[in-house]
């Protein structure tokens, strides 16, 4: 059997809760994950799904270790990144990609697009054939390359967001972190991004960690699911068996929660599951 | 009878000249739920506005008119139209954090607008407010009505919200993306309980959403929009069951779906975007003749 690209043991992360900050002094932590245990398979995109407050997104920074875990272990394509401080982080960095949520946010308004695609590229001593590096990955992601000299306010928001590949793909990284690419955009473009990371995830073998509240796309791109809930693992499976056969109440839950685009005069007759109290 | 919203040939512009919503025509009947279902930039929230009266100042109505249970509003002085407006309709708005003040508990704010816009009692105010909080299945009135906003889940702030709503009795709400912050099983929840106080005060509601799904789920009328115009018109159930317009099914191909994930999530195809570039044109081109 092929070895896991990251292999997480009793992982848990506190952060300060700015909620309880005392007026002088620390914040006192939370904990927002509670020991998870799950392996992403190489070259899958693998789903994480929750609702607010769930841990996803703390778990995708503490994979990608933009934060430190507070217990527990991350192995990375078999070595321990744990503690690794940022030094030793540093020559990882090109295979630990992310895709953010905003684009507009993630992309200095003061670059231009290719010179944002440049910079990861010089980083890591490939600064020679710049231009044709930054064409290449315009390209790949439908975009001409007379884009390369625009500013992000002159872009679409699908355009910024496909930049954001571009950005994360340009030094063919091992590792994408996806968190909530689409959920800033229209359906239709939701569509198009989609479709390309999807296309890009499988021609180029990517080991992607798909962040998202939409079990519907989700089970569009995804080959396995880890279902969260308060900073734990509810269930984690094969995509299908997840939606055929869900083994926790909670989420089928989730599932039928759903308002699917279908006339259902029953829907709203059926309760929704009461919330646990938060 | 009349109908609960008319609005007829409805033409607004930007101070370029530019149209921003396209002759839309759409009515409410009274007690029924039509959603108006688009992109951004559709208009759908701008519609809401102008109904409510509170479009913003850059936006002019330039032809059409809108008559909220036979009152045409246009013909109506400012004074004479806002009282109109603030008696006979109320918004759920999408984020329920920034609709409320940060800095008053939720009593005070939920009862304001019965006895300072509707004048009546601080008492009858209260009842009302605490039979409805009731009726949004809040079960620790007194702990809600003492909080500030801060305090209560999205869920409950917008469950709040919905109260408000309601209290006064309104003959019309828009309901503005009001689900759209909160997580699934909370939308369902909220979802349904706007389905049921609609059913049982008779109210119409003009939904504004983005999401087919919900469309299908809460409305028996819709109206598609795209970029101010009203493309597709429609009972919820013939639309589902026989789109017509291209950019209603491209729409509907979009929209994901967990029980046929390769059949849905399809990109909107270029060919259909350029033709409905071009029926715009061709309305803008055949409304601007006579406009100069």
């Amino acid at each position: 059997m092929v070895e896991p690209l990251f292999s997480v043991r009793g992982l848990k992360v506190a952060l300060p809760d700015m909620t309880r900050k005392p007026l002088i002094g620390r914040a006192p932590l939370a904990e927002i994950l509670k020991g998870l245990d799950f392996d992403l398979p190489r070259g899958s995109v693998t789903g994480i799904v929750g609702e607010s407050g769930s841990g996803k997104s703390t778990l995708g920074r503490a994979l990608v270790r933009l934060l430190e875990p507070s217990a527990g272990s991350i192995a990375f394509d078999g070595r321990d990144i744990t503690h690794l401080p940022e030094a030793g982080l540093r020559p990882l960095r090109r295979d630990l990609q992310m895709i953010f949520q905003d684009p507009m946010s993630s992309l200095n308004p003061r670059r231009t697009i290719g010179s944002i695609i440049a910079a990861p590229l010089k980083q890591n001593g490939l600064g020679d054939r710049l231009k044709e590096r930054i064409a290449e990955a315009l390209q790949r992601v439908g975009l001409p390359q007379s884009f390369a000299s625009r500013y992000r306010h002159e872009l679409s928001g699908g355009q910024r967001q496909r930049v954001g590949i571009a950005r994360a793909l340009a030094l063919s990284p091992k590792f994408v972190l996806a968190d909530e690419i689409v959920s800033g955009l229209d359906v239709s473009t939701q569509a198009q991004i989609l479709t390309l990371l999807e296309k890009l995830a499988a021609e180029m073998g990517l080991t992607v960690a798909f962040i998202s509240h939409d079990l519907s796309v989700i089970r569009r791109l995804c080959k396995q699911v880890i279902v969260m809930r308060e900073g734990r693992i509810v269930e984690a499976s094969a995509t299908d068996a997840l939606f055929e056969n869900p083994a926790e109440a909670y989420t089928r839950d989730l599932i039928v929660a759903i308002p699917l685009p279908e006339i259902d005069a029953g829907w709203l007759d059926v309760p929704a599951a009461a919330k646990a109290p938060t | 009878m009349n109908a609960c919203l008319e609005i007829n040939n409805l033409s607004a512009v930007l101070p370029n000249g530019q149209r921003v919503l396209r002759s839309v025509s759409l009515s409410v009947q009274p007690g029924e739920v039509r959603a108006l279902v688009g992109e951004s930039g559709a208009g759908k929230t701008m519609i809401g506005k102008a109904v409510l009266g509170v479009l913003p100042s850059s936006v002019r109505i330039v032809e059409g008119d809108m008559k909220l249970e036979g009152e045409d509003l246009g013909k109506l002085q400012p004074k004479a139209r806002r009282t109109l407006i603030g008696a006979r309709t109320a918004l759920i708005p999408q984020d329920p954090l920034t609709a409320l003040n940060p800095s008053r508990r939720i009593g005070p704010q939920m009862t304001d607008r019965l006895v300072r816009i509707l004048g009546w009692g601080g008492e009858k105010a209260d009842t009302r407010i605490r039979q409805l909080l009731d009726e949004v299945q809040i079960r620790d009135p007194d702990r809600v009505l003492k909080s500030y906003p801060h305090e209560l889940s999205g869920g409950m702030r917008q469950r709040v919200l919905i109260a408000a709503a309601f209290a006064a009795e309104p003959r019309l709400i828009v309901a503005d993306e009001p689900t759209t912050a909160l997580d699934v099983t909370v939308q369902k929840q909220i979802l349904r309980l706007i389905a049921a106080l609609q059913r049982e005060h008779g109210t119409a509601i003009l939904f504004v959403t983005h999401d087919l799904g919900v469309v299908a789920k809460i409305s028996q009328k819709v109206s598609v929009l795209y970029a101010g115009k009203v493309v597709e018109e429609a009972d919820t159930v013939a639309l589902f069951a026989a789109p017509q317009h291209p950019y209603t099914r491209a729409l509907m191909a979009a929209t994901p779906r967990y029980t046929d994930p390769f059949a849905s999530l399809k990109p909107v195809d270029e060919a259909v975007l350029a033709g409905l570039a071009a029926e715009i044109a061709a309305a803008d081109q055949a409304w601007r003749r006579p406009h100069g």
